[in-house]
């Protein structure tokens, strides 16, 4: 039964859905990755995810333009992005508590805002798969990693983009000096505050998008919870990398192969019960935090608000 | 002002306390406005919930039940927060309580209740305290943040959970319906715990409270206590004194994931007399592992100030649910509901934060307009 699961059409597919579902793994974490540098942990990121795949879904269905329902779930994850930061950075409160209450309201709004609105679950055609020309016809490669839709190729965009804004330019100095140094970075005139609320919108936004990207690009529909604990994971890949975009890309990988095979497990029913399979990222995200923390030192002044003077 | 808070220093304490009253308040207010978006009038949406919490002898027993599991976890959560660590895994740990003691009940079904119960709580008590030892070994001696650690113990325990109430432990009567509904056989009745008939009104409530007298006793009259607070104020400090931190790191959360395990067994053998699931952690739990946290803070993390945090808070859910049936809103309103209320009693700590300092500030002036007196006096 195990030798199943390694003929080429089932490698490939498992390797072909890894690689799409850490689309919103990575939009998800990378954001993360900005809000934890400059210091604020935004645990609420999976209640976000989720108002933003409904704001994705229901402007697409309602509109039928999946750029208009993208735009949606931008908006929708922008502004609790503002939430978010006016509730750690400018209250100050506790990041870990207050993450719960961010993720309760977004697992609750989107339930409550879709049982009015639809209530049953509906389909819409999401974004379409690209075939990139040439690459797209290479045997095996060319199902994994170029047939994919328009989010899955932007999504892994976003790693480089991402490591450069962080280490090579003076917006990702800044936001790294405030992330482990606020007190030197404000003394350089550098705004604690107004960095902190950028990378928060920024973190907000891009968890928006994780959501959409569930609910128009990779499954096209919207459910109650439909995240499943993705969006904490993503807070954990983000200490499993080490702060780093690469770190994120790599966790990513790494965890969305772990769900595909796990995917597979149930599709061609070997005898592992489906709840168990479910569990094992949970437990990898656990060994894998072990290990991860035991490298890399997390940035000084995460999760500790800024007290001008204090 | 700064006089007349110098002068008035209880109005302090009555501000401390009331805080996250208002902060409530607040999120009811918005609560009210998403009512409004849905054609609800908030007015009589809140005068439902009112009734609903305290309208009869029956809401009233029903609050002090919902208040039972909340007063359990907030105590635990005093213990985790005064040794300095947060212990966001209250779901998964009452998860495993309920899960445990259940197992005892099903397997010893023909053992008197009164040796029955006990073991049963005590076998809750002690699944809660593993599944909460693990992140705090991990946090003590592995440097994981326990914040992400028991995250995910949550979602292990409520597939666990799953899996054994869908396979090996299902009622042997949903094994034969096409139903197949994941929850156990219900526990003899003769483990019921002892119940004030006519109303829902159970033991556990009493044994909760007992508990918030003993883990007073525990953290302020014990050395080991006095060590953990230590632990969670000075971790520096506490080390020069000689004191073992990751020891009471790991303590800590013990307690306090045994606190929440508890917690579970009761609402098993108090309330539900069998085990379910509805797939997701908050069917079983009413996400009483997250609310207990803010509860906590509404008792200012004080074991005896969470007794009448759990009870108002208690009323906040009952009553929330007596919206929901009346106002016919989805239930999802009341997990929102609930979110809101953590953001904004957690937010509101920012001006007791505030307060605090200008009254240190104020302290610290006084003293020096003293000492500067008695100098001039002495030249």
């Amino acid at each position: 039964m195990i030798s199943e699961l390694f003929t080429t059409t089932v490698l490939v597919g498992i390797l072909a859905s890894g690689f799409r579902l850490a689309t919103p793994y990575l939009y998800a974490a990378l954001g993360e990755t900005f809000g934890q540098r400059s210091g604020v942990l935004n645990l609420g990121v999976e209640g976000i995810m989720l108002l933003g795949a409904f704001a994705g879904f229901y402007t697409t269905l309602i509109t039928d333009n999946l750029w208009l329902g993208l735009l949606a779930a931008i908006i929708v994850g922008g502004l609790m992005g503002v939430a978010v930061a006016f509730i750690n950075v400018t209250l100050k409160a506790e990041q870990g508590i207050s993450g719960i209450g961010v993720f309760l309201f977004g697992l609750g709004m989107s339930e409550l805002l879709f049982q009015k609105t639809l209530g049953t679950v509906e389909t819409v055609s999401g974004f379409p798969d690209i075939y990139i020309p040439f690459l797209s016809d290479i045997p095996i490669l060319g199902e994994i990693f170029f047939q994919q839709s328009l989010l899955v190729y932007i999504a892994y965009i976003m790693v480089p983009i991402s490591w450069f804004v962080l280490n090579k330019t003076t917006l990702g100095l800044k936001i790294r000096a405030v992330g482990e140094n606020p007190e030197a970075a404000d003394s350089l005139g550098v705004s604690v505050t107004g960095v902190r609320y950028a990378t928060q919108i920024f973190g907000g936004v891009m968890s928006g998008v994780a959501g959409a990207s569930l609910s128009i690009a990779l499954l096209n529909v919207f459910q109650q919870g439909m995240t499943a604990g993705l969006g904490f994971i993503a807070v954990a890949l983000v200490y499993f990398g080490g702060w780093r975009p690469l770190g994120v890309l790599v966790g990513s990988l790494i965890f969305s192969m772990v769900n595909a095979l796990q995917l597979w497990v149930q599709v061609l029913e070997l005898p592992i019960p489906s709840d168990i399979a479910v569990m094992m990222p949970y437990v990898l995200t656990i060994l894998a935090l072990v290990i991860a923390v035991q490298r890399v030192r997390p940035p000084s002044a995460l999760t500790k608000p800024y007290e001008r003077g204090g | 002002m700064q006089s007349f808070f110098s002068e008035h220093p209880r109005v302090w304490r009555i501000f401390d306390i009331l805080l996250p009253f208002l902060a409530t308040l607040a999120a009811l207010g918005v609560g009210a406005v998403m009512l409004m978006i849905f054609d609800a009038n908030p007015i009589v949406a809140y005068g439902a919930m009112l009734d609903g919490a305290f309208g009869s002898t029956n809401a009233l027993a029903d609050t002090l039940v919902k208040a039972t599991p909340l007063l359990l976890v907030a105590l635990g959560i005093c213990i985790a927060f005064r040794g300095g660590v947060i212990n966001i895994g209250g779901e998964g740990q009452l998860i495993l309580g309920a899960l445990a003691s259940t197992v005892v009940g099903l397997l010893n079904p023909d053992m008197p209740g009164w040796q029955l119960i006990p073991l049963a709580l005590l076998a809750g008590f002690i699944a809660g305290g593993f599944w909460g030892a693990i992140p705090g070994l991990l946090k003590a001696y592995f440097n994981v943040s326990e914040i992400l650690s028991t995250i995910m113990m949550n979602a292990i325990a409520v597939q666990g959970m799953n899996y054994l109430l869908r396979e090996p432990l299902i009622d042997p009567v949903q094994l034969e319906a096409a139903s197949r509904i994941p929850q156990t056989a219900r526990l003899s009745a003769a483990f019921d715990l002892p119940r004030l008939v006519p109303t829902r009104l159970h033991l556990g409530t009493g044994l909760a409270i007992i508990a918030a007298i003993l883990v007073f006793i525990f953290l302020w009259r014990t050395v080991v206590g006095y060590r953990i607070r230590a632990v969670g104020l000075s971790p520096d400090a506490s080390r020069y004194a000689g004191v073992s931190v990751p020891k009471h790191i790991v303590l800590s959360m013990l307690l306090s994931g045994a606190l929440c395990g508890l917690a579970g067994a009761i609402q098993i053998y108090g309330l539900h007399h069998r085990m379910f699931t509805d797939g997701s952690a908050t069917g079983f739990t009413g996400s009483a592992g997250f609310n207990g946290i803010v509860v906590a803070l509404f008792g200012q993390l004080h074991p005896l100030g969470a007794i009448p945090a759990s009870f108002l808070f208690g009323a906040l859910l009952v009553g929330a649910n007596k919206l929901q049936r009346v106002m016919q809103v989805p239930s999802s309103f009341i997990v929102a509901l609930n979110g809101l209320v953590v953001v904004f009693v957690v937010s509101a700590d920012y001006w007791r934060r505030r307060l605090a300092r200008r009254r240190e500030a104020e302290m610290v002036g006084e003293m020096t307009a003293q000492t500067e007196a008695e100098v001039e006096v002495v030249s």
